[in-house]
């Protein structure tokens, strides 16, 4: 991987750029007329290189990638601009031209392993096709064919899992499929679309690996679209960072994340978690501390070695078994979570992290009391949660509350905010119209949200402010304790980084206890005091997150924490 | 998979003592008496008709009817009509011109809804899809008699292409027009359901990785467009078949077709008890067939589904 590194980045070669985009400018017809999302984009892709265009969520960054490919979405065109590739302008060929390049030329490989192949043919017959559109190959041939470049791409069992559907294929192994089939008629161009970012830390490591190989050994430049700036630091050697369309650093990728120019990058970089990161200090602990940022980590330390009483909430040998029905009358038990145990302090951050199917969710929905706990305790101030009384649910209900992953999913369309925020009140019978109201103003205003927001509705708001709306009404009956499920996953890194220090803050304010539940190692390093780390159900490794993160004991620690893209990347260290 | 299908026609038999029970209960439960209505304004003697009863079994309980008829059944024979005539040669004469009927039908909705749908989707808010769409709403407002009648003077009476009336052996020639009528709803139904289908699949994201491999436009849309976008169009068109078979009486009506619809329909009107619940049970049969070719059918277009329980 290092010597590629040195390949080709002197843009001083003679030689030509395989792809030159100038000034690229796409629009979309929306109801509200024509909008902009990409103006004016310049850059250069040169034979064996690999570039990484980052931004967030709306920056244009996958219209540019997708444009390059002519496959931009009915209400867009380029309306401006060029994208030579090997000479040839892509914004001006026909259709039958465009047909030839794609997959013969540029290959692709989409952003959702689940989505993106076809649920009713097998896999064998949707990797066939695309040797037998792009290549000479014919049947035999063409299956010989097929079983190489899925073998290529990872899948050691393909001969025998041809005739398989997708639907048969984990996500890891779909995405496998997915950079064979763009990568089966070796082409000059890779174009991956976040082509790692709906799957576990340990399998994106191992694919990325292999696709750098595989990119290597044909000389293939791959174009990445990502917004993750750590895989974009490790796997490319430039960078392009796009802002509303708009390109606002391009260059060497290891100069501009270790010395960013322009404020956005610099924000970016900024808020860019990994392991280097450290603990985000609430803005009212660092006034009461009045010491400098060492000093708070340095005393929060302290804090966290002088042994409290009781434990808020204290999890005991927790496991959680599920039926599963085998057809008729057969089931088999499935242990979601296996004696589990742990315990968190008040006003602690306790981080339970792992992959998809490590039981992290289980043991929030268990906290919760979503489900019944199949043995082992869980109690919480003293009082065991298994046998709570019924009728003082509510009780528990008010001392402890969720937010979730998805902030799309989580509010009701069809209520404005301030009902949404108001119903917990309305639920519990606390407060009445007005007053309900002077509480939602307040709660808006402790997210640092306008109290206006109260009269919109969640179609209006973007994942960050929804995300902390859902805060809003977590915190609305003055919880103890909030459980916080993937809470921040779905929000981009600046918008992530508000939230967490609005966490952080909160906590300090209100000296809140935080179930955090995640997949993500960085974030974990920025908000918690301790981590449990699952896997299958079972507790890893438990620990205070410094010695987590410095002094790792097990294996599959080590491995998730070398997982994490440019996990020991210094972001920049000279800004 | 066939251990799914052997379920499946098990499920048949209680179905069908059940829904044969259900039909003998209520043509019974119909006011007048059929052996009274056999003669009209001149009524015979009481011996006569009491005779008559005993040798249609309507003297006995209801139920006992029922099972002599299902025995009777067992042994190949549905009963005579109370004109003498056995069930069985009316069912003989009235189910091959509906089945035809009913397979015309079929293949002009199938073929002609799908191919126009297919376009229409393909070219969704352009003036081809909207007209489309326009003429099925038509059609679905339009009552099947209307469109009949209008299709029945243009064809027949105006233009002399084709006799308003069919014969009464019903070749497939003649009844190709009543077969459009009989399709026209289900046509317009179909046409929409593909569109919107084909309409919805087109922003899949697996189409544009189609497009993005190097497939020609021709082959993402036979290939992954249109396969994915009849799965549900199957199951109406299953669905349907049943439909077609019993739904035919209007039309049938128009064109003077002998067919099962007009048949059972005189049938009901009558009190010939045994000739319904015979027709009936044949219908029966035909429909939970077809539901069952559609729900293998499915597991074929469509392989996440499995039939393994």
């Amino acid at each position: 991987m290092k010597e590629s590194t040195n390949v080709n980045i002197d843009p001083n070669a003679q030689e030509i750029p395989l792809l030159q985009v100038r000034d690229l400018q796409i629009t979309f017809k929306t109801v509200n007329g024509e909008v902009n999302a990409v103006r004016g984009v310049s850059f250069d892709l040169y034979q064996g290189e690999n570039l990484a265009i980052v931004g967030e969520s709306g920056s244009g960054k996958s219209t540019t990638a997708t444009a390059i490919l002519d496959l931009l979405a009915e209400n867009g065109r380029v309306s401006g601009g060029s994208a030579l590739f090997n000479g040839k302008d892509l914004t001006k060929l026909s259709r039958k031209e465009m047909e030839h390049i794609r997959g013969r030329e540029i290959g692709y490989v989409p952003q959702d392993p689940m989505s993106n192949l076809n649920p009713v043919w097998n896999v064998g017959f949707q990797v066939k096709e695309t040797i037998e559109a792009n290549t000479e190959l014919r049947g035999k041939d063409a299956k010989a064919r097929v079983i190489e470049v899925l073998k290529e791409a990872g899948l050691s069992d393909a001969g025998s899992r041809l005739r398989q559907y997708p639907n048969q294929f984990s996500g890891g192994m779909r995405q496998r499929v997915l950079i064979g089939i763009g990568m089966s008629a070796r082409p000059k161009l890779l174009v991956a679309d976040e082509p790692t970012s709906a799957l576990d830390v340990t399998v994106q490591r191992r694919i990325l690996d292999h696709l750098g190989t595989l990119t290597r050994e044909h000389g293939t430049s791959v174009m990445f679209i990502t917004h993750d700036l750590g895989l974009a630091a490790e796997r490319a050697e430039k960078l392009v960072v796009m802002y509303k369309g708009q390109v606002v650093e391009y260059g060497d990728s290891k100069e501009i994340l270790a010395d960013p120019k322009h404020p956005y990058t610099k924000r970016l970089v900024a808020a860019a978690p990994s392991l280097a990161s450290r603990r985000i200090q609430s803005a009212v602990e660092s006034k009461a501390t009045a010491g400098t940022v060492g000093d708070a980590v340095a005393v929060a330390r302290d804090q966290a070695a002088v042994p409290t009483e009781a434990p808020l909430i204290s999890v005991d040998n927790v496991t959680k078994i599920y039926d599963i029905s085998q057809g008729g009358f057969k089931k088999t038990q499935f242990k979601a979570a296996d004696n589990v145990s742990f315990k968190i302090a008040k006003g602690k951050t306790m981080a339970i992290v792992g992959e998809s199917g490590s039981g992290k969710s289980t043991i929030a929905k268990l906290f919760l009391k979503l489900e019944d706990i199949s043995s082992g305790t869980m109690t919480f101030d003293g009082r065991d949660v298994g046998s709570w009384p019924k009728r003082e649910l509510l009780e528990f209900r008010r001392r402890v509350q969720p937010v979730f992953q998805d902030p799309y999913g989580t509010l009701d369309p069809m209520r404005s905010i301030g009902a949404s925020i108001a119903e917990p009140l309305v639920t519990h019978g606390i407060g009445d119209t007005a007053s309900n109201r002077k509480t939602v103003a307040e709660l808006l205003e402790q997210v640092s949200l306008p109290a206006s927001t109260a009269n919109r509705y969640p179609n209006e708001l973007s994942g960050g402010q929804r995300q902390r709306i859902a805060i809003a009404r977590a915190l609305a009956l003055k919880p103890e304790v909030l459980v916080l499920d993937e809470a921040v996953s779905a929000l981009d890194v600046l918008v992530q980084a508000q939230v967490l220090q609005l966490l952080a803050d909160l906590q300090a304010e209100l000296d809140l206890t935080y179930l955090f539940i995640t997949h993500d190692l960085g974030v974990v390093r920025m908000v918690a005091d301790d981590v449990t780390v699952m896997r299958q159900g079972r507790v890893v490794e438990a620990a205070s997150t410094d010695e987590v993160f410095e002094n790792p004991k097990e294996q599959y620690t080590i491995d998730l924490l070398e997982a994490i893209p440019g996990g020991k990347f210094e972001f920049g260290t000279s800004a | 998979m066939l251990w799914y299908i052997g379920r499946r026609l098990l499920q048949l038999i209680p179905v069908f003592f059940g829904a044969t029970l259900l039909i003998y209960l209520m043509v019974f439960a119909m006011p007048g008496d059929p052996i009274a209505a056999l003669f009209g304004d001149r009524q015979p003697s009481p011996e006569i008709i009491a005779q008559l009863r005993a040798q249609y079994n309507l003297d006995k309980p209801v139920i006992v009817q029922y099972l002599i008829w299902i025995g009777g059944l067992f042994r190949g024979d549905f009963g005579t009509t109370y004109s003498g005539q056995p069930v069985s040669a009316v069912m003989a004469q009235a189910f091959p011109i509906t089945a035809r009927l009913a397979v015309l039908a079929l293949l002009f909705e199938g073929v002609a809804g799908i191919a126009i749908g297919l376009v229409a989707g393909l070219r969704k808010g352009k003036i081809f899809d909207n007209t489309a769409l326009v003429v099925s709403l038509l059609l679905i407002s339009v009552p099947t008699f209307v469109t009949g009648f209008v299709l029945q003077y243009l064809f027949g009476i105006k233009w002399g292409i084709i006799s308003t009336t069919v014969s009464g052996a019903a070749p497939w020639g003649e009844l190709i027009v009543p077969a459009i009528v009989l399709a026209s709803v289900s046509f317009a139904n179909i046409l929409r359901l593909t569109r919107a289908s084909v309409a919805e699949n087109m922003g899949a994201d697996f189409v544009r990785t189609a497009t993005a491999k190097g497939l020609k436009r021709g082959r993402v849309i036979r290939v992954h467009i249109l396969r994915n976008s009849l799965i549900p169009v199957v199951t109406y068109l299953g669905t349907d078949l049943g439909a077609l078979m019993v739904g035919a009486i209007v039309t049938e009506g128009i064109f003077n077709i002998h067919g099962v619809g007009g048949t059972v329909y005189q049938a009901v009107i009558k009190g010939e008890g045994p000739t319904v619940v015979a027709f009936v049970a044949v219908m029966v049969i035909i429909f939970m067939l077809a539901n069952l070719l559609v729900d293998l059918l499915y597991a074929v277009l469509d392989p996440r589904i499995r039939y393994a329980k």
